[in-house]
């Protein structure tokens, strides 16, 4: 498997108001394969978001090197698509227009398979010319993943995508998450505080530590989906990585 | 009131309505014409900013009625002097509306539009403007509503036609309080009607978005 993402020694700091630095990231390495689903969990404000805006262009390093497919990072481009908690759908335009409207410079024929195509994949379809207020939190979401992929990216960049979704809808996005994966593999990147969503979506788990970042720990999930939260790996998963991050006494 | 009916009758209210309409009407839209673009340009582009900025700040708080003698100096006693200071007083508020709009554009939608590889125009026109458009639209209403206040005021002086002039001309030709009443009340019914009309702006999908909860 040939690395879609590969970072090594990044280093990221922020200038304070009060003329101090703010350490964020320090020397920090990662590979990432190709249709790989990586997770990244660490306690908040470890700069998890800042790792993920630094690998999809959105920021640049202070040094070292971040490659993508064998290149270094430059602009955020369409070939690694951003989603994030906040939910980035264009308020003003139906969910059809969404999709159609990032597809730039195709032909017409082409544009309205593609998006017909997605708009199903995230069952969706009944929903095309509704606006994004008339949605519920989890089919925004979804229209959120279906504008994202519409564009076929090599990477998909997932910062805390479910935070903002009850518990329900967020088990029934990691189902459809899963479910899509299996349709069209993509190589994915998850940032989140919820240990149970890495090992349940994850192949890999990159345990950080407080800020400074590093990772402490690269774990090997192993397990075949489905995946049960009772399986007594996922078990013994979880508490040793909620240990690692202090959230568990010994 | 006696006297309004008879004016209305014989067609003279008719005439001094639609005078006043259509120099607000060409002064209006000139205005959104130049405001619009302009104060995304501004609210967009910092340096562009910095360097109106100051200017229109400076000019913002001069009352319309101050340029009543050079407008007549440089544009006659014709329409184009109560159409210029119309024009005048009714961008201010659509150029700061407009900057304010894009000022605060949610950065998710610049960063997404920025990761979906949309830039130049297309990026200002169908993100930009309608992430802004509430603020744009509320700027326009202002500005309507001060445009149709500035008509009267500049009708009063230099012009012989519109409800301006009709208030002033009541009175000069033999006190007919009357029908200054009367004016200032069909001012204040049309200035109503044309809020109502703006208000229909509200509906378009760039702006609904913004008032649904």
């Amino acid at each position: 498997m040939s690395a879609d993402i590969k970072a090594s020694d990044v280093r990221k700091s922020y200038q304070l108001e009060d003329g101090g630095t703010l350490s964020v990231i320090e020397g920090l390495s990662l590979n990432v394969a190709q249709h790989e689903f990586v997770a990244l969990v660490g306690p908040s404000g470890c700069g998890k978001s800042t790792l993920l805006d630094l690998l999809a262009g959105f920021q640049k390093p202070d040094s070292g090197s971040i490659m993508f497919l064998g290149q270094p990072v430059g602009r955020p481009s369409p070939r690694g698509i951003l989603i994030t908690q906040k939910g980035s759908v264009f308020p003003w335009i139906s969910a059809w227009r969404n999709l159609t409207f990032v597809l730039n410079g195709m032909p017409e024929e082409a544009r309205i398979s593609r998006a017909q195509h997605y708009l199903e994949l995230v069952g969706l379809q009944d929903f095309a010319s509704a606006f994004p207020y008339q949605l519920s939190g989890g089919m925004l979401q979804r229209l959120e993943l279906a504008r994202a992929l519409v564009v076929k990216p090599e990477v998909l960049y997932m910062d805390e995508p479910f935070g903002s979704l009850d518990a329900l809808a967020r088990l029934r996005m990691r189902q459809e998450l899963l479910r899509i994966r299996r349709e069209e593999p993509q190589t994915t990147v998850l940032v989140t505080h919820d240990v149970d969503e890495a090992i349940a979506l994850a192949d890999r788990i990159f345990v950080l530590s407080q800020r400074p970042m590093r990772i402490m720990r690269i774990v090997e999930v192993g397990i075949d989906h489905p995946r049960s939260m009772a399986d007594p790996r996922a078990v013994a998963l979880k508490s040793s990585i909620l240990h690692d991050l202090g959230a568990i006494g010994e | 009131m006696l006297g309004t009916i008879a004016l209305a009758k014989e067609g003279v209210l008719v005439h001094h309505i639609a005078a006043s309409l259509m120099r607000v009407a060409v002064g209006y839209f000139g205005a959104v014409a130049l405001a619009i673009p302009l104060g995304v340009a501004m609210g967009w582009y910092p340096p562009i900013y910095r360097a109106l900025n100051p200017v229109i700040q400076m000019l913002r708080p001069i009352s319309p009625i101050a340029w009543i003698p050079l407008a007549i100096l440089w544009f006659g006693v014709g329409n184009a002097s109560p159409i210029f200071l119309i024009l005048l007083s009714s961008f201010f508020p659509m150029v700061v509306g407009t900057i304010a709009g894009v000022h605060s554009v949610e950065r998710q939608y610049i960063r997404a539009a920025e990761n979906f590889g949309i830039t130049g125009m297309k990026l200002l026109r169908d993100v930009i403007v309608p992430a802004a458009m509430a603020q744009i639209v509320t700027g326009m209403r202002i500005g309507l509503g001060v445009a149709w206040l500035v008509v009267v005021a500049a009708e009063m002086v230099a012009i012989n036609s519109g409800l301006g002039f009709l208030i002033i001309d009541s009175r000069n030709a033999g006190n007919r309080y009357d029908l200054v009443v009367a004016a200032m009340v069909i001012i204040g019914v049309i200035g109503f009607g044309l809020d109502l009309v703006m208000r229909r702006l509200e509906l378009i999908d760039s702006v609904r978005w913004r008032y649904v909860r």
